[in-house]
């Protein structure tokens, strides 16, 4: 059983951590199959299937998710493997369940999702973090020996490998991954799965199922001495071999018990009802104070969310600000990506796995910082320092675990405005300088950006409204600095563009050679 | 002896880079006794060549057994062929054919890309025809693939990062697709060297028309220039718009003299849609850089109609 467990944990952290990692579409997209049976995803995008199987899974067989699905799960596991490489009689001791931190952790984030605060469950859900793990610190170790590997490579005149640029994803998505990494890393290397049986929300949750999982382990018997080996090597703290008691909310199923009985005393077997003390007949009286209590706490810490963490109001006017000829300018919206509709939409369902930042096939996703608010914190949004948003891609909506980004197909996303692009003549090389440029037109896939007659043989930018699709091949291309001379203003609410229709004019007919 | 002491010299001539110009130019005399500019009609793309290449007297006049040759197409947009914003790929495929018949010891083929090289590469349909023809496609995204030389009879761009492959070649041919260009009015043979380089955002900043033609002055030239003007793109260029920017005119020009080869493209195209050759900053200044000339009626100009 516990062999069988490792394989398959260590196959789909495998799985799910190098699909995080290649860049060069090694694997095949359905990869994010594996993303999308994760809790917490599948419950943001309403994946029914999903979360009823797994939940049908728990109740049979209890936290099997917890034990091998989850990454942030196996990646505790070998966070405590390697403690046991260092101690070889790490001992975990029992302490009894952290009842009220557990439900208040769940708590707390059912309050800040109905309330819009999606940043806590950005921060928590397990699949996220560990997400963020991958993009933010795996991912430049896989590149930086992807990179010794090309100039080896390329050195001896192959090319299967090539050099990719290594950059940092933003300062505030590293912290807060490299913190991720040392707490809950620290947390597991010293106690096992502490963080999955006080601190995470789907621990607790699928904790409550797991008490009524139809199989489970069960201690005791003719074969048990009470010696205590299952106990100390119970990397959840859930077994008291004292009592003979096992708290089947922290069970994550890893079966380590079993092995390390030497009586064979531990079972995994059939056993659907656990044995409970009796409970005085006035305690299953409802407690009607208890529960307006509760009820009441929920609107105040709705309000309180509310008012403490409002969305921010991103509208800044566009500052125009002369400094030496270049004009100063400040996006009035971040850009979200395509699928998204709408910012505050993306805002409630997105958690931060950056899938899509590292799916990217352009580098234009980047986590954000401050740009949605605290709220919105880490979320991807539409970046034109490295690149621009290919005309032809859907990667990112066809990947999204939570459904944050819906998916789109081709010809949807032709015609899809997510920003719209500003000209700022001033600043213009044609302008300024007198001379010929055009690089934003030449990037432009919609020739929303045109060259029209301007002074002598010169031609200038020249926008189409209607056609621009906020791709940012302008921005991204513009020379002009430090403030560029065209930059891409995000849609709040995603518009639809006009696509430029074929006319099927009579074509030239060429029959000589002109000179 | 002798040979033995001819082929030294050769050798050393390929090593060092001042001399290499020298090997070059004389490579370019020897041509120039024969037609200096070939023009073709009306057949398919690997036709047109081969009957184009014949009159400049066959590859080997340019490609030496053993040569590290790299030819260096339009690959910049992830577009299909047909819409014609990158170099047309049988036409790629077919001289990619002749360099290793003529005895090149390597073909390799790159772009620096303006969309996503990898689907640049993919979608052009360059990369399959390169690896079926027997060349190689080479990455060009990325910085350290880059070396910078210095441009001395440079107006604006005095240093440059130029791709290594085209600095480690013995020769290379420059292969364009002729296009409108929103910023620099035609994409053409010397606008196609944009592609060689590392920093093109330094040429729209410093006058674009002189970088394009500064950027020509580089000391490794191409051996060759090879216009495809089978589909051109005579408006929204470079990228294109629709399938409405393109005509199929069945065009080819060779021609080992840059300025010429771009200015009877223009003129070709001037037909499809006006466009005077003044207005075309660059060729004015590559001829007064000494780089060609835009007098057609001074050179032997071969037309072939197939």
């Amino acid at each position: 059983m516990k062999k069988l467990r490792i394989v398959v944990s260590l196959a789909l952290i495998s799985c799910i951590t190098f699909y995080f990692l290649d860049f060069a579409e090694i694997v095949p997209q359905q990869f994010h199959l594996l993303e999308k049976i994760q809790f917490v995803p599948a419950l943001l995008a309403l994946n029914v299937v999903v979360l009823i199987s797994l939940m049908v899974v728990t109740l049979l067989f209890g936290r099997i998710y917890c034990s091998s699905f989850c990454p942030m799960g196996v990646f505790q596991d070998l966070a405590d493997w390697l403690a046991k490489r260092f101690n070889r009689k790490k001992k975990y001791p029992h302490f009894h369940e952290q009842k009220i931190l557990r439900w208040s952790v769940v708590f707390v984030l059912l309050l800040a999702f109905l309330s819009g605060f999606q940043v806590l469950i950005t921060l928590l859900d397990p699949y996220s973090a560990y997400g963020r793990i991958c993009s933010a610190i795996f991912k430049p170790v896989y590149l930086g020996i992807n990179n010794l590997l090309a100039l080896l490579g390329n050195h001896y005149h192959n090319y299967r490998f090539y050099i990719m640029d290594i950059f940092i994803n933003g300062m505030a998505s590293l912290v807060i991954a490299i913190l991720t990494f040392l707490v809950i890393g620290y947390m597991s290397f010293t106690y096992g799965r502490l963080y999955c049986n006080t601190i995470c929300p789907v621990g607790t949750v699928l904790g409550f199922l797991a008490r009524f999982s139809l199989f489970k382990i069960t201690i005791g018997g003719t074969g048990c001495n009470s010696c205590g080996l299952c106990e100390m090597r119970c990397k959840a703290s859930c077994i008291d071999a004292k009592t003979k008691e096992i708290d089947y909310s922290r069970c994550v199923s890893c079966f380590n018990c079993i092995e390390v009985c030497n009586r064979g005393a531990l079972k995994y077997q059939f056993h659907p009802f656990e044995k409970k003390p009796v409970i005085p007949l006035q305690k299953l009286e409802p407690d009607v104070s208890k529960r307006k209590f509760l009820l009441a706490s929920v609107l105040v810490g709705m309000g309180f969310f509310k008012k403490a963490f409002a969305i921010k109001d991103t509208t800044v006017k566009i500052k125009e600000i002369f400094t030496s000829h270049n004009v100063a300018f400040k996006k009035e919206h971040p850009i979200t990506p395509p699928g998204s509709r709408d910012v505050r939409r993306f805002n409630n369902a997105c958690t931060a796995c950056h899938l899509c930042v590292e799916k990217c096939p352009s580098q234009v996703l980047q986590p954000s910082f401050l740009e949605y608010g605290l709220v919105g914190m880490l979320q991807p949004m539409m970046s034109y320092k490295h690149g621009f948003c290919n005309y032809h891609c859907t990667v990112c909506t066809d990947i999204c675990p939570t459904k944050a980004l819906l998916p789109i197909n081709q010809t949807e996303k032709k015609a899809l405005q997510i920003g719209l692009v500003h000209f700022i003549k001033e600043n213009c090389v044609v302008v300024t300088d007198g001379t010929n440029c055009g690089a934003c037109s030449e990037h432009c896939p919609t020739q929303a950006v045109s060259m029209q007659p301007y002074k002598g043989d010169l031609r200038i930018p020249t926008i189409n409204n209607d056609l621009c699709i906020g791709c940012g091949g302008c921005e991204y291309i513009c020379p002009v600095r430090p403030f560029r001379a065209i930059f891409v203003n995000g849609n709040p609410v995603h518009k639809k563009a006009r696509v430029a229709e074929e006319k099927h004019e009579p074509k030239v007919k060429v029959d000589d050679f002109g000179f | 002896m002798k040979a033995v002491a001819l082929t030294g010299v050769a050798s050393t001539f390929k090593w060092v880079d001042g001399l290499e110009v020298l090997a070059q130019t004389s490579k370019a005399t020897a041509i120039n006794r024969g037609f200096d500019l070939v023009a073709v009609m009306g057949g398919e793309p690997e036709v047109m060549f081969r009957k184009a290449i014949a009159e400049l007297g066959g590859m080997g006049k340019f490609v030496k057994p053993g040569y590290k040759v790299t030819i260096k197409p339009n690959i910049g947009w992830d577009r299909v062929p047909e819409l014609a914003a990158n170099t047309n790929p049988a036409l790629v495929s077919e001289i990619i054919k002749q360099c290793l018949h003529a005895g090149a010891k390597e073909v390799n083929v790159f772009d620096h890309t303006c969309d996503d090289w990898r689907k640049c590469y993919k979608n052009s349909g360059i990369e399959e025809a390169v690896e079926a023809a027997g060349g190689k496609m080479l990455p060009g995204h990325d910085e350290s693939y880059y070396r910078e030389i210095s441009l001395p009879k440079a107006v604006n761009l005095k240093t440059t990062k130029v791709h290594q492959a085209i600095l480690d070649a013995d020769v290379w041919i420059n292969v364009p697709i002729l296009k409108n260009h929103g910023g620099a009015k035609m994409s053409i043979s010397m606008k196609n060297l944009m592609g060689i380089v590392w920093d093109r955002r330094f040429f729209h900043n410093h006058d674009l028309q002189q970088c394009i033609a500064d950027c020509t002055t580089l000391d490794k030239r191409p051996v060759l220039n090879v216009v495809d003007a089978y589909r051109l793109m005579k408006s929204n260029g470079p990228q294109g718009k629709t399938a409405d920017d393109v005509v199929t005119t069945k065009g080819l020009f060779l021609s080992t003299d840059i300025v010429a080869a771009d200015t009877a493209a223009t003129k070709f195209f001037n037909q499809v849609s006006a466009i005077s050759l003044d207005t075309v900053g660059y060729i004015g200044k590559g001829e007064a850089l000494g780089l060609g000339t835009t007098h057609l009626e001074k050179l032997n100009v071969k037309r072939i109609k197939v």
